[in-house]
């Protein structure tokens, strides 16, 4: 590859695929520069980062089935049963 | 202005589980429910990606959980709570799984966009509608939640573990790769076909151009 090919600017196609590298911080310094080049020029591009983080913030926003009472009252007996056998492992 | 020491600034975050510990060490059972609650499911994910069944992973996690209730007299809060806790649950799935190790599928390498959308030269041909101010208008919270879990649910088993564990259980990406075996690159490429699947789950929803 020549200097001239490293220096390219990236197209649009590329940058949907870097994106994730991007957002973890892991670009190459000298890819990094490329992808903000190409951000600071393509609202499409800069519309479609806004959209990843978005659905990463989206996707942290779900959240698991909460306990029911009938697992509450099992894990509490685990908690009581353990509590006790404590309590006579120390008086032994 | 405050000064504050080198040692101060060195300390680690605060454990968002402090509090709840207190009062598990103090002897209360609810609080021990609510930590149960809090990161049950991280641990059954976890758990599952090593055991043979969802059965064996429920029994992993209750194990644990006698483990930590044993174990937290001694444990010293050097790491967090919760690095402690799946650590305990991934050893235990692990010394109990029977499964095969599964070749890692990072595979799939289907673009993150379908393709038809850029023009010859690589330039977006039909761009991506702007959502921001739409996609709370026109979904509801619960009908994004089931979007969402819908995505989530059509991805690959590898892509579908990854994006969970990163971003809804919240975990590390090196988090992420000890618990599974698997490389911070091959971690990424998961990442990647994952959210960007999402992504497009949304615009569908959203509306396409
Ligand atoms: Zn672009």
């Amino acid at each position: 590859m020549t200097i001239l090919a490293l220096r390219r600017p990236y197209v649009c196609r590329e940058m949907v695929e870097l994106i994730t590298d991007y957002l973890e911080g892991a670009l190459p310094r000298s890819q990094r520069r490329r992808f903000d080049a190409h951000i600071a020029g393509c609202e499409h591009c800069g519309e479609y980062l806004r959209q990843m983080r978005e659905t990463i913030r989206l996707t942290g926003t779900l959240t698991d089935a909460d306990l029911t009472s009938a697992m509450r009252e099992e894990f509490g007996e685990l908690f009581r049963q353990m509590r006790d056998e404590d309590a006579r492992d120390r008086e032994a | 202005m405050t000064l504050r020491s080198p040692l101060a600034r060195s300390r680690p975050p605060a454990d968002p589980d402090a509090d709840l510990l207190a009062r598990v060490r103090a002897g209360e059972e609810r609080a021990f429910v609510e930590l149960v609650a809090r990161h049950r499911g991280t641990m059954l994910r976890l758990a599952r990606m090593h055991v043979s069944s969802s059965a064996i992973a429920e029994e992993v996690v209750q194990d644990a959980w006698v483990a930590v209730l044993r174990g937290l007299a001694a444990f010293e809060g050097r790491s967090t709570f919760r690095t402690w806790l799946l650590q305990i649950v991934l050893n235990r799935a692990r010394s109990t799984g029977v499964r095969e190790h599964r070749t890692i599928a990072v595979g799939d390498a289907g673009p993150a966009v379908d393709p038809t959308r850029f023009d010859a030269d690589g330039a977006w041909a039909s761009p991506p509608r702007p959502w921001e101010d739409e996609i709370g208008e026109r979904l509801d919270a619960r009908a994004l939640a089931s979007q969402l879990r819908s995505g989530l649910d059509g991805l690959p088993a590898r892509q579908r573990e990854v994006v969970m564990l990163r971003d809804v259980d919240g975990l590390s990406s090196d988090e992420v790769c000890a618990a599974l075996d698997i490389t911070e690159a091959n971690q990424r490429v998961l990442l990647h076909r994952g959210r960007s699947r999402l992504r497009a789950a949304l615009e569908a929803e959203v509306g396409t151009p």
